[in-house]
């Protein structure tokens, strides 16, 4: 059975529960688990030593279904996640909320207490798949060995598929001691029917071809469904053919080049003042694979008013959810767009890139890029330096707050899946996981952990995985003294009272150490260049703490419930911030 | 407004509790949920009434093809259809004052099933409006309604519309853009065995022997 020998995926053969669960995984092409082991999930972790299949060993079950889902945004394969019943699965729920925002396709395991004794409170029993209904796209309770590789191949099948998502399998222990035939063949899901409520008729495509036509200033907004459906050179082929430039939702960045001329940048709360203007402005919105979240439109009334709306999505429940589409086009996105780029008809698009090109010149002067080195080091420096340092072409994972915007805003992306962040639930501590899992997936890539001094230590100890796996990951930890995102928003709207933000943390250059992990402090801009050289030069982890200016905050801003259009834009006399003389 | 819905679900532990969560989800309130067998081997058969804003229809049949146990969505209230809703009433009541009870039961034509010294138990059929009505009467007169057990409505559509009917008709256009997993879409789904006659109106609609079938990807 050892080292992927297929006789067994390809004869029929008893095994017990345990070894038909590593049989499946391997023969859904699965190398990689993340894990923690635990009473209920013990028989699984004894016959883990007979089949090709490395485990990572995490240090708190979050950060495996973390490691999963990044895992799986870095490759775009599923992601698998395995822990123990009781406290190892409930540790599992936020990681398992975190992919389903996200439409992140991963497979996570739990052991369960023997069928036996399910319902009776037995020692670390708990109704995981009850608990986790509604933060998963589908979940199984398997009792009986024969029942393991179909649900588990089914479930790798429901991840994937449509809108992609994450699937809960969880096994009893009597499950995985018992013995049955497995036939991998066999338990394979039933073929899927197209969703009846798919509607990209050539009818549709006509009108929406139709609106194309006719508009004078549309605007391209590319979400994450790029990444999903791998509609990456058939948005670009409509933007470039049309004419047609292209705004980002946070997790659409990389989806389309940052360098390429009609890309605008990210729209939004924290997108630049032009690229919303723009929106605001525009007769069409054309959204690709794009869910109109709130952080995206600000307040609804007044979300481009003027604009049709043509909503490319597979799910159908998004179309008319937040905005309404005038045409919406239900399926995936390369396949809807393939069938619409034929038809697509010629435009001159210059005037409204001009206009474009001309509110976009008024902001950049008060870019904080432009400021001369004043001794301040700001986290946007870090971030620019960072990017310049490796051209843009780092694989990068962020935590949740006001580092997460500035990395948005001045790394700019140029390749898919380079940008591995928690968009929809905002999920601090996701970073350090994220990086681990993204560099299991990608090894030949450098990977970066960008986290604030706060999100860093929600999941800190994975430290130790990194150092027990040998994974050269380098990190930045932008620390600022406060959970910054909180505390802008209280300097904003509650009186800079900054109850419970300002936030202690150990040395982190000493943690780092304490673990075997290289670091170094960064206090100044001059000092950002060579040690980001340090950290990519080194041979095995390395990590950096930016000492960064403390109450600095991000714009433009759109105050929560805003319009788009009435953004908090950069301050001009803000001694912290830059001024537009200082250009 | 009333949105009502037949669903078809794979008949399994736990169905219940993904439709139900789902709308508890969307902070949608459920008038009435009947469910029971249906004429497909391994599915129930829900007729779901829910309050909900009039455009949320569609995004609650989205939402219901989301449940992976989900095989089939109508969403019934928007076409001809019949509804049927039981209940079964006991009002308080003594030899003197049944004479006037028995007429409104003949009126309502419902029946007694019931009768004892103190009360009787009225079963009536009927629309939610008749049931209502009924009980109005009751409420209005002397009489004391002790318990009223209700079944919550079911509906089916007028007509020769089996739900495969309804599929192949809504099937006529071609669309692209579906997106299966790691499994490809089998090459003749059930409805390319569909034939549909000159006038739209579908014949030969054939058993699927493999019926349900799950997953719409
Ligand atoms: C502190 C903070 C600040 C934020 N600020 C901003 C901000 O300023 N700007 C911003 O944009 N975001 C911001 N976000 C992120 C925001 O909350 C959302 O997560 C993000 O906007 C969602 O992007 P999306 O719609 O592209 O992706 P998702 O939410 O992942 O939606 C993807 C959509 O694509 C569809 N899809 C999936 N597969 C396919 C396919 N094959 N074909 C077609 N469609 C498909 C899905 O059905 C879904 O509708 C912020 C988050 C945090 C934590
Ligand atoms: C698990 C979790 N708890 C709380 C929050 C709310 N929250 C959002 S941003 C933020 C501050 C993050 O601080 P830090 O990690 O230091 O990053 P900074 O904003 O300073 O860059 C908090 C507390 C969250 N997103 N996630
Ligand atoms: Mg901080």
């Amino acid at each position: 059975m050892k080292n992927g020998d297929s006789a067994i995926l390809n004869h029929p053969a008893r095994l017990t529960g345990a070894e038909i669960l590593w049989a499946t995984l391997e023969g859904e092409g699965v190398r990689e688990v993340f894990g923690y082991p635990g009473g209920a999930i013990l028989p699984a972790y004894d016959a883990l030593r007979k089949f090709p299949i490395r485990h990572i060993l995490v240090r708190h079950e979050q950060s495996a279904v973390h490691m999963a889902d990044a895992y799986a945004r870095a490759s775009g394969r599923v992601g698998v996640a395995v822990g123990t019943s009781g406290p190892g699965a409930t540790n599992m729920v936020t990681g398992l909320a975190t992919a389903k925002m996200d439409s992140s396709p991963i497979v996570v395991i739990t052991g369960q207490v023997s069928s036996k004794v399910l319902g009776t409170d037995a020692f670390q029993e708990v109704d995981i798949t009850g608990i986790t209904l509604p933060v998963t796209k589908h979940n199984y309770l398997v009792t009986r060995a024969e029942d393991l590789a179909p649900a588990l191949r089914e479930a790798f099948c429901i991840a994937a598929s449509g809108r992609p998502g994450p699937v809960l399998v969880d096994v009893t222990k009597d499950a995985q001691q018992a013995v049955a035939e497995f036939d991998f063949a066999a338990a394979a899901p039933r073929p899927a029917r197209p969703h009846p409520m798919l509607n990209a008729s050539p009818e549709r495509i006509a009108q929406a071809v139709e609106l194309l036509r006719a508009s004078r200033r549309p605007v391209i907004l590319a979400g994450n469904g790029i990444l999903k459906s791998g509609a990456m050179s058939q948005v670009r082929a409509l933007a470039e053919r049309a004419q047609i430039p292209v705004a980002c939702t946070l997790l659409g960045l990389g989806s389309f080049p940052a360098s390429h001329e009609l890309n605008l940048g990210m729209m939004g709360m924290h997108g630049e003042f032009f690229v919303n203007q723009s929106i605001q402005q525009a007769d069409l919105l054309i959204a690709c694979g794009m869910r109109f979240d709130d952080r995206v439109t600000g307040s609804l009334a007044t979300y481009a008013p003027q604009a049709k709306k043509i909503h490319i999505d597979i799910d159908p429940s998004e179309i008319d959810k937040n905005v309404h589409a005038d045409i919406a086009l239900i399926g995936d996105l390369a396949a809807v767009l393939d069938a619409l780029l034929p038809r697509l008809p010629s435009r001159d698009g210059s005037a409204w890139l001009k206009a474009i090109r001309a509110m976009k010149g008024a902001e950049s002067v008060r870019d904080i890029r432009n400021m001369p080195d004043n001794g301040h080091l700001y986290a946007a420096h870090v971030m620019h330096d960072l990017w310049h340092a490796t051209s843009g072409q780092a694989l990068i994972s962020t935590d949740v707050g006001q580092h997460q915007m500035w990395e948005a805003q001045y790394y700019k992306h140029e390749t898919p899946r380079s940008l591995i962040t928690s968009g929809g639930l905002g999920t601090m501590g996701f970073a350090l996981p994220a990086a681990i899992g993204a560099k299991i997936a990608c090894p030949e890539k450098e990977v970066w952990a960008i986290a604030g001094d706060g999100g860093f230590q929600m999941t800190s100890p994975e430290l130790a995985t990194i150092a027990q796996e040998h994974l050269d990951i380098n990190i930045a930890i932008i620390n600022n003294g406060y959970l910054g995102m909180v505390r802008q928003w209280q300097e904003a709207f509650y009186d800079k009272n900054y109850q419970s933000t300002p936030i202690l943390s150990p040395d982190f250059v000493k943690l780092a150490e304490a673990y075997g992990i290289r670091a170094a402090a960064v206090r100044t801009r001059g000092e950002v260049s060579g040690a980001v050289e340090e950290a990519r030069t080194h041979q095995g982890p390395f990590l950096i703490n930016f000492l960064v200016e403390q109450e600095d905050s991000v714009y433009p801003m759109v105050p929560s419930g805003a319009a788009l259009h009435e953004m908090i834009r950069r301050p001009q006399a803000n001694p912290l911030v830059e001024t537009a003389s200082d250009t | 407004m009333q949105h009502t819905f037949v669903a078809y679900v794979e008949d399994k532990p736990g169905v219940l509790t993904r439709v139900a969560s789902l709308f508890r989800r969307l902070n949608i309130n459920i008038v009435s949920l009947t469910v029971g067998r249906s004429e497909r081997q391994g599915a129930s058969r829900m007729t779901i009434v829910s309050d909900a804003l009039p455009a949320a229809g569609p995004r609650i049949m989205a939402s219901l093809y989301k449940l992976e146990n989900v095989i089939e969505v109508d969403d019934v209230g928007r076409f001809s259809s019949v509804s049927r809703e039981l209940a079964l009433i006991k009002v308080a009541a003594t030899p003197s004052t049944r004479s006037h009870l028995f007429e409104l039961v003949e009126v309502f034509r419902a029946r007694v099933v019931d009768l004892a010294t103190e009360s009787m138990m009225i079963e009536i059929t009927g629309t939610e409006s008749k049931i209502e009505g009924l009980l109005q009467v009751l409420n209005e007169s002397e009489d004391r309604v002790l318990e009223i057990c209700r079944t919550g409505q079911m509906v089916m559509r007028r007509g020769h519309h089996t739900s495969r009917v309804l599929q192949a008709l809504g099937d006529t256009e071609s669309v692209v853009g579906s997106k299966a997993g790691p499994f490809p879409a089998s090459e003749s789904g059930p409805q390319e065995e569909l034939s549909a006659s000159a006038d739209g109106e579908p014949e030969n609609i054939p058993a699927d022997p493999d019926f349900p079938d799950k997953n719409y990807r």
